[in-house]
């Protein structure tokens, strides 16, 4: 444990150093960022060891703060998220260093780097808290370090109105973790973990402190309909901040729902019902949404959201089969959903990086003026392919894996449990299904719209690699996604004691892995085999290079691409009913038509539908209330000298 | 593994693009022309793997990828899907769920190569393409899953083994579910292979078509790893209808598969048939009908639930 604070310190006051430094932007960039490396390396050794199941370290103290402990413990679940932190914020902060460098002089540097230590030393801290005051401070400063880093350009509108909508979510959001943990400490006198599980609680206490959980983490994690925060705040953070984010901050959500489960008990079914449902509107909100994306930033960001919402479903399956008592089936539903959150860390990293890369390069996040990047930037380009492709859960990488544990958890529930359980398996296999088609699709035209054809633009066109240091965060990522890929069997066995379920179940999905390695490796080893076939044939024949087929069209020219509007399309007119596309069409009028345009933008549906309406409707009602808030001092002082007055008279 | 279960893939890559012979025969004869020889698919592909090629400038590795990656998606898949009582190679729980992500990777690299030519009528088929795919994804696998909860089981190999071991228990017992997740699969098969009514593999307008449009930039080794490749496609799903219509059993594998192979050429007849008696569907139709299959596949496992 302590060294694991020991790397905490390091990343914190590196940090700080930075802060000091800034006037030397390049030294403050090396002391914040090789600090983050340092730092995090050293607490990587005990995290990996606790995650393989070696002892639980844990550190005990007593805290001035009311109902505060100083209890940290590094088990094999807070192991595993930490290791997801440790490993992707450093090769983020790396791939940052020039972006940030690049804006010396026109911007003071020492905060972003600060905030970036802050919010990886933050984010460990939340999982090894095993004190409620302790873990809602680690919480809130993790939201703060977050929320300045999203507010970084903050000379752009949109920027701050995206971090006022991230502030106000993530504290409607906190509340409920408030409420959670006042709710389950009110027996006991404690927030302790330990002591929090251990009071006897009534089933509607424990699921009403779900519910919380639900909503509280369910805010960080982007569940819909929690996530419209999530479209504005990824986009508008500098682009490896928000690898970050989505990579490991939107994991906390995920972890906190994990350890609840853990503490609450034996689970109901119906909590099983509950988070498939949500898990299905996420991931096919979020999918559909995707779709719809110009911007490559927001369009990844949809993407979490429905790649939370698999997670979500694994949980869900896990539940129910923990509630029927099929350890099977709570094996492969809680594996699943743990080995997708680390998948999903590796590529959600992987394609933000890169993206990052492909925006900077090109000087624009959308996606309708790019194309053919993989000719200018190959190495960048191919690794986003691998992201694509890790994404789309296809075989032989690494979403295929937790995405199957899912599903065959699932089979189970619906071939072997009763008629309820049955349409609960069946539902997650529908959904999974359509999402993972549909994934396809919004995956298929991403890559195309900015990688392949010809540029549509001559900022484009004239793209090339980012320095070698930018790039090689991600191909670690991008091996990542292949090694993850091909040792799921081995990630599986090695997290297992995250799981903390019965041990003598976990070779009924590793078992069908060790299949899925041979096939995968089977693929590989013939697209090898074909691939030196073709070039044996086409030795010594005549290999010509010429213009693509144009149907004897004479002035072909980019614009005739298809763009990655025209090729979503159908399906967006298909799920029109869930999506608020705006258009704005003129269409040609005359003999001898002049100009024609067509513009299509897809804004977030529920922030649209319901959130917009509803906070109207409070500001309209509470500006009556801006009388209180004259902005002098002097009347706040007075307001908390009030207040304290007030809770003495009443506490007398 | 034994021995045995090596006869399914065999067969497959053997026998896979005769089954086109049998479909464009069939046409021919219903519309009353004698038809191309029947090893021309065989010769075509010999013919074209004596070619040299020619690459758009515009292109990159994808384009060159595309179909390598395709035909070994499809050879894997090839050997996870048995041959009625024949068992597969590659037999485990949740296989199926690997055979429609196989099938997926083909997809994908198919898609990608297609959008890497840059011209638009393969983009538009491409866009097609994944549009018609995700409904059909839904509909397959819920099929599939039908046929786990009937059976038990969760591999296909024992899927099939199961129901064409006791047509008792399985087609007297469960006869309408059966026949529902049928028609879906039937449905899959003909929009996963891009035939009538979803696709015309013999339309000469790049504007109509959905696979062979995508595919207008390939030539030579390239187009014969595509052809080799959708012909195992469609003997893969083809084999799956067949092998649940046709619960033959007899003990010997070789015969059990022999009387599959029939079934197979019985069903390219049948394709063959339905591709000269019907035109193809408009394209803002296609959705309908693929939705339709995945309601199929609902319907069969409601069949399959309710209690009796």
């Amino acid at each position: 444990m302590e060294q694991v604070l020991l790397g905490l310190a390091a990343l914190v006051l590196s940090g700080l150093a930075a802060l000091v430094l800034q006037r030397a932007a390049k030294l403050a960039a090396l002391v914040a960022t090789g600090g983050a490396v340092l730092g995090s390396a050293i607490a990587l050794v005990p995290v990996l060891r606790a995650l393989t199941g070696g002892e639980a370290p844990s550190l005990h103290a007593a805290w001035s703060v009311p109902y505060g402990s100083l209890s940290l413990e590094l088990d094999a679940l807070s192991a595993l998220f930490a290791g997801i932190v440790l490993v992707l914020s450093p090769l983020a902060w790396i791939q940052g260093v020039g972006r940030l460098v690049a804006l010396e002089g026109k911007r003071s540097l020492g905060p972003p780097l600060f905030f970036q230590n802050l919010l990886a030393a933050s984010m460990v801290l939340v999982v090894i808290a095993r004190n409620g005051v302790l873990f809602l401070l680690a919480w809130e400063v993790m939201f703060t370090a977050s929320f300045f880093l999203v507010t970084f350009h903050d000379d752009d509108e949109s920027v701050r109105d995206a971090g006022w909508t991230y502030l106000v979510a993530t504290h409607l959001g906190t509340a409920f973790l408030f409420g959670l943990f006042v709710l389950l400490g009110a027996g006991s006198q404690s927030f302790d973990f330990d002591r929090l599980a251990a009071a006897p609680h009534t089933p509607v206490a424990t699921g009403l402190a779900f519910v919380f959980a639900l909503v509280g983490f369910g805010t960080k994690a982007g569940f819909v309909p929690l996530h419209s925060w999530l479209p504005g705040a990824y986009p508008a953070a500098p682009h490896h901040v928000t690898a970050v984010l989505s990579g490991a901050m939107s994991k906390m959500g995920i972890y906190g729902i994990a350890r609840f489960l853990t503490l609450l008990g034996p689970p109901p079914a119906w909590w099983g019902w509950v988070l498939v449902g949500v898990g299905l509107t996420s991931g096919l909100f979020g999918i559909i949404s995707a779709l719809a994306q110009k911007d490559l930033k927001r369009f990844l960001g949809f993407s979490s959201i429905e790649n939370v919402g698999v997670v979500a479903l694994g949980l869900g399956v896990g539940v129910i089969g923990q509630a029927t008592g099929h350890p099977v089936v709570a094996v492969m539903g809680h594996g699943g959903a743990l080995l997708h959150v680390i998948n999903h860390a590796m590529m959600k990293g992987l394609l933000f990086l890169s993206a990052g890369s492909i925006a900077d390069a090109t000087g624009t996040r959308e996606m309708e003026k790019q194309g053919g990047l993989l000719k200018r930037m190959p190495r960048t380009g191919s690794a986003f392919l691998v992201g694509a492709v890790a994404i789309s859960a296809l075989p032989p990488l690494n979403g295929f894996a937790s995405e199957l544990l899912i599903y065959l958890g699932a089979a189970r529930e619906a071939t072997l449990g009763s008629t309820s359980t049955a349409v609960h398996g069946l539902a997650v296999i529908g959904a999974l299904a359509l999402m993972g088609g549909l994934a396809a699709a919004a995956f298929t035209r991403v890559s195309g719209a900015i990688l392949l054809g010809e540029p549509r633009t001559d900022a484009v066109g004239r793209a090339s690699e980012p320095s070698l240091l930018a790039g090689a965060p991600i191909f670690v990522l991008a091996a990542a996604c292949l090694a993850l890929g091909l040792g799921a069997q081995v990630v599986l066995e090695a997290i297992a004691p995250a799981l903390s379920l019965v041990r003598a179940s976990l070779g009924f999905a590793t078992g069908p892995l060790a299949y899925v390695v041979v096939a995968s490796c089977a693929l590989l080893l013939l697209v090898a085999l074909l691939a030196t076939l073709r070039l044996a044939l086409l030795s010594g024949r005549r290999v010509e290079a010429a213009g693509t087929w144009d149907c004897g069209y004479v002035r072909p020219t980019a614009r005739i691409q298809y763009t990655a509007s025209s090729f979503a399309q159908p399906l967006v007119e298909l799920f029109s009913g869930a999506l608020r596309t705006r258009r704005s069409t003129v269409l040609p009028a005359g003999i001898f038509p002049k100009e024609a345009s067509h513009a299509t933008e897809t804004p977030d549906a529920l922030t649209e539908e319901v959130y917009r309406p509803v906070f109207t409707a409070i500001r309209s009602a509470l500006v009556r209330l801006h009388g209180l808030q004259g902005g002098r001092l002097q009347v706040y002082v007075l307001y908390i000298a009030l207040t304290l007055l007030f809770l003495l008279i009443f506490q007398l | 593994m034994s021995p045995a279960t090596l006869i399914p893939p065999i067969l497959a890559l053997v026998l896979a693009p005769f089954l086109l012979a049998i479909v464009n025969r069939t046409k021919a004869a219903f519309a009353g022309r004698r038809g191309q020889p029947w090893l021309q698919q065989y010769y075509d592909l010999a013919k074209l793997l004596r070619k040299g090629a020619v690459y758009s400038r515009t292109t990159t590795w994808v384009f060159r990828a595309g179909p390598i990656v395709s035909l070994a998606a499809v050879l894997v898949a090839t050997a996870i899907v048995p041959l009625g009582g024949a068992r597969a190679p590659l037999s485990f729980e949740g296989d199926i769920v690997l055979l429609a992500y196989l099938l997926g990777v083909v997809r994908f690299f198919t898609v990608l190569a297609a959008l890497d030519t840059g011209s638009p009528f393969e983009g538009m088929g491409a866009s097609r393409e994944v549009q018609f795919s995700a409904l059909a994804e839904p509909a397959l696998l819920l099929g599939l899953a039908a046929l786990a909860r009937l059976t038990g089981k969760l591999s296909l190999s024992e899927i099939v083994a199961t129901i064409s071991g006791d047509p008792r228990a399985t087609w007297f017992a469960e006869g309408p579910a059966l026949v529902f997740v049928v028609v879906a699969l039937a449905i899959v098969f003909l929009a996963e292979n891009a035939r009538i009514p979803v696709d015309d593999p013999n339309t000469h307008l790049e504007l109509t078509m959905i696979h062979e449009v995508m595919v207008l930039d390939h030539g030579g080794v390239d187009l014969a790893f595509i052809e080799y490749g959708a012909a195992l496609k469609l003997w893969v799903l083809g084999s799956i209808v067949v092998g649940l219509v046709l619960p033959v059993r007899t003990g010997a594998v070789l015969v059990d598969a022999l009387v599959t192979v029939l079934g197979l050429g019985a069903l390219a007849v049948a394709t063959g048939a339905v591709e000269s008696s019907m035109a193809r569907l408009r394209l803002l139709r296609v959705p309908q009908l693929l939705v339709g299959a995945g309601a199929f596949s609902a319907l069969a496992l409601i069949f399959i639930l309710m209690p009796r």
